[in-house]
């Protein structure tokens, strides 16, 4: 389960969000400029809230009233960024290997293989990240952080840097893995419809507040 | 400062009975008076500051987001550091030693003031020419060393550059 109880202001803009989501894909979704961004970040430990509690599955992460902050590289929460972020000096197998060699964890060649065969990625390994598609840029930043191991994943707005033919590519990817990783998630996006399709839960956020918080019946328009 | 100040500085300092050479020499049996490492030192000292702005300055330009992707992968920050930061800085690390290994040739002044001008032991390229010029008849070797240290400078800011331009290819993830 994940808590988030927290405010911030960041400039002009204030943030002041609540919920607690039981969902195995919690989306926030919002207009650019509702304060999502910023949200994902504190979950992930990027950004300290200026009062409040995150905790995820009873351990608290942050709490500003008890003086706590759990730094980023010790919350095991795997981050998907809109620009993948993949590591330039690195070839692919060394980038999806590096959030294992962080955590020492031990190797493990099976679920090596589950990754890499989920999302399509094990005939990459050996190229550089300057040689791929954005497409596949974005499931290995996928792979990589799976392979961390995370108890949570965070998506910020994967498909957002996409052209539409890749967002089609990219999509059941995302199913899949919602389906079969077993790890739940975060899942940041202004598309409805990319939400329909992946989120039990949904929190509407607009300008730093919640509008809506429920199933994905809550969003805006048919399609 | 003027090298000769920085030199003397040093003599004052690590020399013989200099309170830290004096302190070195008793209980770690280092020498730096009139030997080859005060030389190095000397050399070490006065080529740091341009060593250091292009390093701090290509650390700085390490892109932010590469190290917090990092560190929600697992890493605490001195291994960020060690495995994101200090690669992606390469090319400015080595700009930087490139440009100390360039000052460190053409020392003089410090480096004469504090371990004087011994051949074999604390005379540099720059120093040799000089003695060479004040010798009679040393005008042929002094010329032999201007050509060497031509030579030598001119490879270092090849071979740089080959480093500079790989290290590039690499960062662009080619």
């Amino acid at each position: 389960m994940l808590r988030v109880d927290v405010s911030k202001h960041l400039g002009e803009f204030s943030l002041q969000v609540s919920f607690s989501s039981e969902g195995r894909v919690t989306g926030l979704f919002g207009a650019s400029g509702a304060g999502k961004t910023s949200l994902i970040n504190m979950i992930a430990g990027l950004l300290r809230p200026d009062r409040g509690i995150i905790a995820i599955d009873g351990e608290t992460l942050d709490d500003t009233a008890a003086g706590l902050h759990v730094p980023a590289h010790r919350r095991r929460i795997g981050y998907v960024f809109q620009d993948a972020r993949l590591f330039p000096h690195l070839d692919i197998r060394q980038n999806l290997d590096y959030g294992r060699r962080m955590n020492g964890l031990a190797e493990d060649p099976a679920q090596h293989k589950r990754v890499t065969d989920l999302l399509d990625i094990g005939n990459l390994l050996d190229r550089r990240p300057g040689k791929l598609s954005g497409g596949e840029r974005q499931r290995v930043a996928l792979g990589r952080a799976l392979l961390a191991q995370p108890r949570l994943l965070l998506l910020d707005e994967p498909l957002g840097s996409l052209d539409e033919e890749r967002k089609v590519e990219i999509l059941p990817y995302l199913v899949r893995l919602r389906d079969e990783a077993n790890v739940p998630m975060v899942y940041v996006s202004h598309d409805a419809d990319e939400m329909r399709q992946l989120t039990t839960q949904v929190v509407m956020l607009k300008r730093g507040r919640v509008m809506a918080f429920g199933g994905p019946e809550v969003l805006p328009g048919a399609s | 400062m003027p090298p000769v100040v920085t030199g003397y500085l040093l003599l004052l300092t690590f020399g013989r009975r200099g309170l830290v050479g004096a302190w070195l020499a008793d209980h770690l049996g280092i020498v730096f008076a009139f030997r080859w490492t005060g030389a190095a030192l000397a050399c070490g000292i006065m080529s740091f500051p341009l060593l250091v702005r292009p390093i701090r300055l290509s650390i700085e330009a390490v892109d932010r987001r590469l190290e917090q992707a990092a560190g929600t992968l697992g890493a605490p920050p001195w291994r960020v550091f060690l495995t994101v930061t200090l690669p992606l800085a390469l090319p400015g690390v080595l700009a930087g030693m490139v440009l100390g290994f360039a000052k460190a040739i053409g020392e003089f002044g410090a480096t004469i003031t504090f371990v004087s001008n011994i051949p074999g032991e604390t005379q540099t390229i720059s120093s040799a020419i000089y003695s060479l010029i004040q010798t009679p008849d040393g005008d042929t070797a002094a010329l032999r060393l201007v050509v060497v240290s031509i030579v030598i400078a001119m490879a270092a800011l090849v071979a740089s550059e080959w480093f500079a331009r790989r290290a590039t290819q690499r960062l662009h993830g080619n």
